[in-house]
Formats: C-alpha cells, structure tokens, sequence
C-alpha cells in the first residue's frame, strides 16, 4: 500500500479512464466491471469508461476532471503507448496537469485481442489497471529539455543522392560539407550514358548539378576525403575529415598538359580496368572539381608534371590532413558497388574477352567512354549478337537473395543501345521481367517490338564449347527457355552480365562511425520500413540513395529530397526536445567503475575522471534502462522507470491476482 | 592422423587400374595408407534413389566402421571413386543435419553393434593428393616430367558437386593444378564437370552416349594427347564406347582416357604395368617428346 505521504505532492487524486474502442476492448472486457474495480483502489476520485477515449469528447473527459474534480493522476486503460501516448500526455498538458504524470494500461494488444476467454480478459485488465493507478502515484513532474541545433550539415557520397540532398539543404540557407572519397564527384551516374526509360542523357541532368553544388556559396565540397569519426549527439556533431593529399591544387586550370607529359601508365579504375590512364590523371574531362590527381601509388616522381604544369598547380609535397567540423545534422548517400561475377565462374567473366559487365558496357556506350561511344568486341569488331544475362548476382540464394531492381530496366536500355549502335541481334536471359515505374512497362514494350529477343530462363552456362558450325568462334550461352520448355543453346559474339546491386565493402565500418543499424547484407537501416524510411534510429542522421537498398535515380533523388527536408526542418526548428525518460547518476553512489560506459548502446555515458564518477549526456541517451539495470552501485536513476515505481506496479499485478 | 582406403565395388572389377595406379603413386610418395578391412558397399548413388534409408545405411556402416580406427580422433577415410566419395559425404551430412535419418540410421547401426559419432572426414583422392601430400612433393618425386603432352582435367559431376568440399562447383582446377605440377600442359576447357551420361550409358543408350560424345569431342577438337578422369563411370563411359560412337555420330572419336592416377605415375616413373596402363583399351602412349 503507497502512503501518500510518499508521493511527491503529499495527495495524488487519480482519475482511471477505461476506453472500449468500439468493440474492440468492450466486446471481451468487461468495462463496466473494470471501471468499478478501479474506483475501489486507493487514491482512486473518479473511474469512467467511454466508447473512445482517444476522441474528442473522450479527452475532454479527463480534462474535465483535472479542472473540475482536482484529478492530478491520470490512468487510460486502452491500447498500445506506441498509438496514443502522445494524444494523452497532449490531453494532460493542454488541461494544465504534467503530461508525466500520466500512465497508460495496454488492455488490448496485451488482453482483449489476445485472451480468448472473457472473464480471462477482465480479471487480466483489472490487473493492468491496477498496476497503473499504483505506479502512477508516484509519478513526479518531469520536464522536455532542449538542445540547440547546428545550422550545418554533413553530406558523405556524392553521387546523385549526395548532390541532391546537398544543393536542397544548401538552397535553403544551411551550410553544407560534401564529402566525397573519389577525387571527383557523381558517382556511378557519372559513368552512364542514358537513363531509362526516357534515354534523357545522364552527363545533360547530372552536370548541371555537379557544377552547381561545387560552386554553391554555401557548400563546401571536399574530394578525396573520407569521415575518420563522429562524436557528439544530434545537433552538435564533431566531425573528422580526412582529406588525402591530391598533390595538385586548386590553381589546376584542367589543361591537361601534365597529363600527356607523365609516363606512368595504369589501368583506369572509372573505366573498371578497361582502359588504361596516366598516374596523374581525372576522371573524365567533366570531372568535377576539373582539377587533376596523382595516384602516388603509381608515380615514379619524375616530375615531369611540374615542369609542364603552367599554373604551378602541382604539389608532391602535399600531406594527407585531417580537419575536425562541427555539423548539426548529417545525410549518408553513400551508394553500393556492383556484384564481382567472377564469384560465378560458369558465366566466363574474366576468362572469356567479350564476356562484360553491364557497368563495363554503360562505359563503352558512353562518349567519353574508352571506346568513344562504340559498341565493339576485343578484337575491335562489332558484335552481330549479344546476350544480356540477368540477375547476375541477384535473386540467386547462391550469391545474393534480393532483387537489385534496377537491372530489368538497364538490361532493356542497353538492349535499346546496343541494337541502336551496332544492329546485332539481342538476346535477354531473364527469370521474371520487372518493369514497375512509370513508363517503365511501356519502355519494355517498345524493346519487343524493336525486336530484342527475350529467353525466360536463368543461363547454365557460357563456354566457347561448340557443338556445331554455327557455334564455331562463338560464346555460347546455354539456357532453359521456361516459355517452350526446352534447353537453349545460343552462339552470340558478346556477352553483357546484368550485374546486382551491394552494399559497399565498408559499409559496416561507417554504419559503427556514425552508429546507426545495418541490415545483415550490410544496406543501412531505416527507422521505420514504410513510415520513416529516411531517418535512422540515431537522431541527426538520415540515409538517402542506394546506402539504403537498390533503388533507380527517381527514387533515389526522392529519398535524397526527403532525407534533406528532414535536416532542413530541425535545423530550422533550431532545437531538439528531449524526452525526460533519461537517467541521472547519484554521484554519491557512483563507484566509477566504468561497467555501465560499455552496456550504454548510445554512447551517451562517459566517465568524469577528476571526481571519479559516470556522467551522462542527456542529449544522447534514449532511456532504454540498461546502465541502471547493470548499475552494480545502485547509483542509476531512471526517470519514469524508478525502482519504487517498477516494484509497485509488479504489486499492482500481483496484489489483484 | 589416420588415412584408410575405402575402395568401394568398381576399383576392385572394371577400374581395376585406378587402384592399382592410386596404391602405387601413393606408395611412389610414401603416404602411408591402409585399406578399411570388412568393408561393403557404399550404398551408390543409383541405389539412393530406390531406397534412400537402405543406402544410407550401408554407407554409414563403412563411416562406423571407419571410425573404430581413430581412438578418438579424426579419421580421413580416402574414397578414390566419385560415386562412394558422394555418397559417403551425403550420409555423413544427411544423418549430421536431419534428425529423423540420423536416428533412424543410428538405429539400424545399433541392430549389427555399431555407432557412428562423425569423427570420419570423408576425402577424395584428390583432394588428399593436393592438400595433404601437397604439389611441392609431387614436384619433387617427378622423375620424367609430362613435357609436351596435352591434358583434358575432366572431374565429372560428382567430385565437386554438390558438395564442393575442396574445389569449385563449376570450374574446379585441384587437377589441373596437379598434373601442371607433373610438368603436363592442361587445357582450360569448359567440359570439365559436365555430365558423362552416368548410368544413362546402360539404361538409355541414345542418351547416355550423346553426353559422353560431347566431351570427347569437345577434348579431340582442343587436340589432346588424354583424358584424365577421377571417377570409375566416367572413364568407363568415355571410354568402352568410342567404337560405337564413331558410328552413331559419323565422327573418329579416338581418345585415350585414364584416370589422373595413371597419368601421375607416368611422371613419376612408375612402370606401366604396376599403373595399370595395360589395362586400358586405347593405349596412352608417351609423346614423343617424352620417350
């Protein structure tokens, strides 16, 4: 039994309110019984039950009582905290009561909708009830606090989604850093020729914005660089940049000069190896920033750069830095990387010359590309036939489980352009084609009726095994054809692998630096799959782009543009409220011994060394209770969930059953 | 570590010369191994598919049997025929990953006073070659290297499927490694692991003799002096029909075809007959080059 005495105000007065929710709760607790139950129990002045608490009428019923009846305690017996918590503690508060002097009793996910018998339900329900008016009286009067919030933000990977969520936040007033490890930025768009279904070219909507955001006044694009670590909480991070030494300045006019003077010859990595570059070199000619590089790993310090270079751009003695900014939110847009098919050694990739990846084909349709634009075999020929296998990497539980969801789509725009290019005869391996998006399915359309030919089986093999004179010199591609329930062997000159989407290598190292989840495959995780698919569950950062899963440029630029208006808004609220739910350490009790710094998920807890004890940072901690549950002194306080208030409603349950 | 040698039915009949090649080489390198005595059948993966528990069974009590000589420890228990290396490895992880074939089989153990606990590691010769005596020692015991002759590595369906226990599904290479190391050429073909036509060669001769044609053919046109096989069916397969073959398809197929045992001794000078190369019906001779 509480004394009242030991409450915080000497008299708490609480008011049970028991919802049926249609017949949701009424039609298997009996309310009637419950709200006369709740009435007898101690510091009990007044039960009601009604149709729908959670409606108008049913908040003004309490906050009737609070004003009338002098109620300072409010119970609601309903259903899940998760849906109308917020509605009560809003109720509570707009009739002048704390809103923490609230407390809910879950009697439908956890009674009605789950106990089959009735008089079950209603003895669970008054044991809920019960629990709550007890643990209730205890309930002190907390307050929000606030934390300011940075007008800066973070933005890592520049690609598409980078760029966009960069030049949205920029455009609204805030300071951007866009930091991005290549040394220059537009990521895999960058390397596409056309973009489907519209084939509008990728280099005419993407340049525009690379420009752009490099000459934004309020970014600051840094290449070349990478995130070394993160601290701080929402609001007030403290970031690491390390910018790696690019050994060319910003005076680099991009003539290309040093270039052509340099006598180190590498494979070209932006061209995935097909090519080959100098060791001082760019990425393509619209790189942006236009300022070259060297890849030191390749040069021979010749410095024959130097002496060619007339802006005096060049710098070997240039350092790796590393530079510390403080940013109020961040956007991760850090993409995904191809399936390497050499894991599937049957399809020949590596082996056999014409056998390409469809990233590899993207370069050579692309005019800047190594082949000019030109659709051409090893041997410089054109193709006559081609096969296009997809779901290399994807939908196959060998390698990947999941649909990359873009291939169906560039499989079909390749096909467009290859057929366009060269004429050859186009052969489609696919298992399911999936063309939902607008104008996606009408473009499938168009290619059956240009005439590439689509096989429905998932390929065997490929071999240069001929086993008839048409076979003879070719590539042959073996496959069941599902449609006609035969074995397919087809000769082509070329073959195109439809590779997967994944997650980059070191997606789990940067899902530890800025401690968000990751799923198992390594996609960062969302908050919510369908309602909060931008934000994380680290407040301050939202994902955006193929970080988060495979996704085409229409949705990619939508989740940057919803992840950017997520920052702009609390940037421009200028505060976060924390809930009071947090702990507090009684530094009298605290021993320092450091066991609650490893058990807190956030991070929120460190140690004061000087006086020896734990402190928490408020702004960081969630009040998920497992510092005080592990605290072996005793000394952790958590708001809401203090020991007295946990062991009375245990009682509660236990006294009425 | 404890090696036995479980022959199974085929390396004691018609691949007579598997064995024979196999002690000898093994011998040559002085890996010591002995023959599981009592053993029977390995249950065959033809059987499998009639009677999985009565195959299961017979398997097992060859891994029980096996497992008797370890004291304790890890027992390699060496099956040089494809089929018995299949099927033993299907038990072992049959009655290892399902509850019901593991008790059931345990059971019919039990019925003849054996136990198996899985302490048997159930190892290809193969694999055995590559990884335990290893290629540096096969480098070493080569007396008359394989200079100027052209080798088909084909490992058939079962050494490296589904298993895949030392080599890869679909491009395996432990074979050509090894026979490289015996200072042969190999070709980088894409038969490899297809299928030889197995049992379909008896039951359904059209069919059967297709897939066997293919490889051959498939060998001949890449112009190599032998096939070498790991698997008594398929050498049987590739070739006791060559004859025939030659008829049905309106093409000269004639390919020496021995096992990569026989084809190893060569190198290591093995005297032709204690290799069993007399036992084969199209003779592998030595390249010129070589002689």
């Amino acid at each position: 039994m509480i004394r009242t005495n030991q409450t915080p105000d000497g008299q708490p007065k609480i008011g049970v309110y028991i919802c049926h929710c249609g017949m949701n709760i009424a039609g298997q607790v009996g309310v009637e019984e419950v709200t006369a139950f709740a009435s007898s129990l101690p510091n009990v002045v007044v039960a009601r039950h009604y149709k729908f608490m959670c409606s108008d009428p049913g908040q003004e019923l309490i906050q009737a009582d609070i004003a009338e009846r002098g109620v300072n305690r409010v119970v609601v017996a309903s259903c899940s905290p998760l849906l109308h918590e917020a509605t009560f503690r809003q109720a509570c508060a707009a009739a002048g009561l704390n809103p923490f002097c609230f407390q809910m009793a879950n009697i439908r996910e956890q009674v009605s909708w789950v106990t089959a018998d009735k008089d079950h339900a209603t003895s669970k329900a008054k044991a809920l009830v019960a629990a709550a008016a007890r643990r209730v009286a205890l309930h002190q009067p907390l307050e929000r606090r606030r934390v300011a919030v940075r007008r800066e933000t973070l933005v890592v990977g520049a690609g598409i989604a980078g760029i966009e969520a960069a030049l949205r936040i920029a455009d609204s007033g805030k300071k951007v850093y866009l930091v991005e490890r290549d040394s220059s930025i537009g990521g895999h768009m960058a390397k596409f020729d056309k973009t489907f279904p519209t084939l509008d070219c990728a280099a005419c909507i993407l340049t525009p914005k690379m420009v752009r955001v490099a000459r934004h006044p309020n970014v600051e694009l840094v290449t070349l660089a990478e995130v070394d670590e993160v601290s701080g909480y929402v609001g007030n991070f403290t970031v690491k940049l390390r910018r790696r030494a690019r050994y060319v300045t910003g005076a680099c006019t991009g003539c290309g000069q040093c270039e052509e003077v340099c006598p180190c010859v590498q494979p070209n990595q932006f061209e995935m190896g097909r090519s080959q570059r100098k060791a001082i070199y760019r990425n393509f000619p619209q790189a942006v920033p236009n300022w070259f590089v060297i890849d030191y790993g390749a040069c021979s310090g010749c410095r024959l750069c130097e002496d060619v270079c007339e802006a005096g751009a060049i710098d070997h003695e240039q350092e790796d830095e590393v530079e510390e900014i403080q940013v109020g939110t961040i956007v991760l847009a850090t993409g995904f990387k191809t399936f390497d098919p050499r894991i599937l050694p049957q399809y020949g990739y590596g082996r056999y010359e014409n056998v390409y990846t469809s990233l590899e084909v993207e370069r050579m349709v692309n005019a800047s590309g190594p082949t000019g634009g030109q659709v051409l075999l090893a041997d410089g020929s054109e193709p006559k036939s081609v096969a296009i296998i997809h779901c290399v990497g994807s939908r196959d539980k060998k390698t990947n489980p999941w649909c990359s969801k873009v291939c169906c789509m560039y499989s079909l725009k390749l096909a467009h352009l290859v057929k366009q290019r060269t004429g050859a005869e186009v052969y489609n391996f696919y298992i399911d084609m999936r063309t939902p998006g607008k104008g996606y399915e009408e473009f499938y359309d168009r290619l059956l009726e240009e005439g590439v030919q689509f096989v429905r089986g998932r390929v065997a093999d490929i071999t240069d095994w001929p086993m008839t004179e048409a076979e003879e010199g070719k590539l042959v591609v073996r496959a069941e054809d599902s449609l006609i329930g035969v074995t397919r062997r087809i000769p082509v000159d070329m073959v195109i692998l439809s590779v997967g989407l994944e997650p980059q290598l070191d997606a789990h190292q940067m899902r530890k630096k800025f401690n968000i989840s990751c799923s198992s495959e390594g996609w960062f995780l969302e908050r919510h799959p369908k309602l909060a698919p931008v934000a994380t569950f680290t407040d301050g950062v939202w994902i955006a782009g193929a970080c988060q899963g495979p996704k085409d440029i229409p949705e990619t630029v939508a989740q940057a543009g919803a992840a950017a208006s997520e920052a702009i808004a609390l940037m421009d609220k200028g505060h976060v409220e924390i809930e009071p739910n947090t702990v507090e350490i009684d530094e009298e009790k605290c021993s320092g011994c450091k066991t609650c710094l490893g058990m807190c998920p956030y991070h929120a807890i460190s140690r004061d060394d000087q006086k020896g004890v734990a402190v928490v940072n408020q702004a960081m901690c969630k009040g998920c209770g497992t510092c005080a549950a592990a605290c072996p002194s005793g000394a952790i306080r958590q708001h809401l969930f203090t020991d007295e208030e946990i062991y009375q409603e245990i009682e509660g349950v236990l006294s009425y059953v | 570590m404890s090696f036995l040698y479980y022959p199974g039915c085929a390396l004691k009949s018609s691949s007579k010369g598997y064995e024979e090649s196999l002690l000898a080489v093994l011998g040559q390198l002085n890996f010591p191994i002995q023959e599981l005595p009592d053993w029977s059948c390995c249950g065959a993966t033809a059987y499998m598919g009639i009677d999985e528990k009565k195959a299961f069974a017979l398997a097992a009590r060859n891994l029980a049997l096996a497992e008797q000589f370890g004291a304790g420890e890890t027992v390699h228990l060496v099956a040089p025929c494809a089929a018995c290396y299949l099927v033993l490895l299907k038990t072992q992880k049959y009655m290892a990953e399902y509850e019901s074939i593991g008790r059931t089989i345990s059971a019919a153990l039990n019925a003849v006073g054996l136990k198996y606990e899985g302490r048997v590691r159930v190892r290809h010769a193969l694999d055995v070659i590559i990884h335990d005596i290893g290629l540096g020692e096969v480098r070493a015991a080569v007396r008359r290297p394989l200079e100027g002759m052209k080798v088909a590595c084909y490992y058939g369906c079962q050494v490296a499927r589904p298993f895949a226990e030392f080599d890869d599904q679909h491009r395996p290479r432990s074979m050509d490694d090894l026979l490289r190391a015996c200072g042969a050429e190999t070709v980088d073909w894409p038969a490899k692991v297809t299928c030889c036509g197995a049992m379909l060669t008896g039951t359904i001769e059209q069919v059967g003799q297709r897939r066997s044609y293919m490889i051959l053919h498939e060998a001949k046109r890449r112009g190599v002096d032998v096939v070498a096989t790991a698997c008594p069916l398929c050498q049987f397969n590739l070739e006791c029909f060559q004859g025939p073959m030659s008829r049905r398809y309106g093409d000269e197929v004639k390919v020496p075809v021995g096992y990569f045992t026989q084809v190893m001794g060569m190198a290591l000078g093995l005297d032709d007959r204690r290799i069993g190369l007399d036992r084969l019906f199209i003779p592998l001779w030595r390249p010129v080059a070589m002689v």
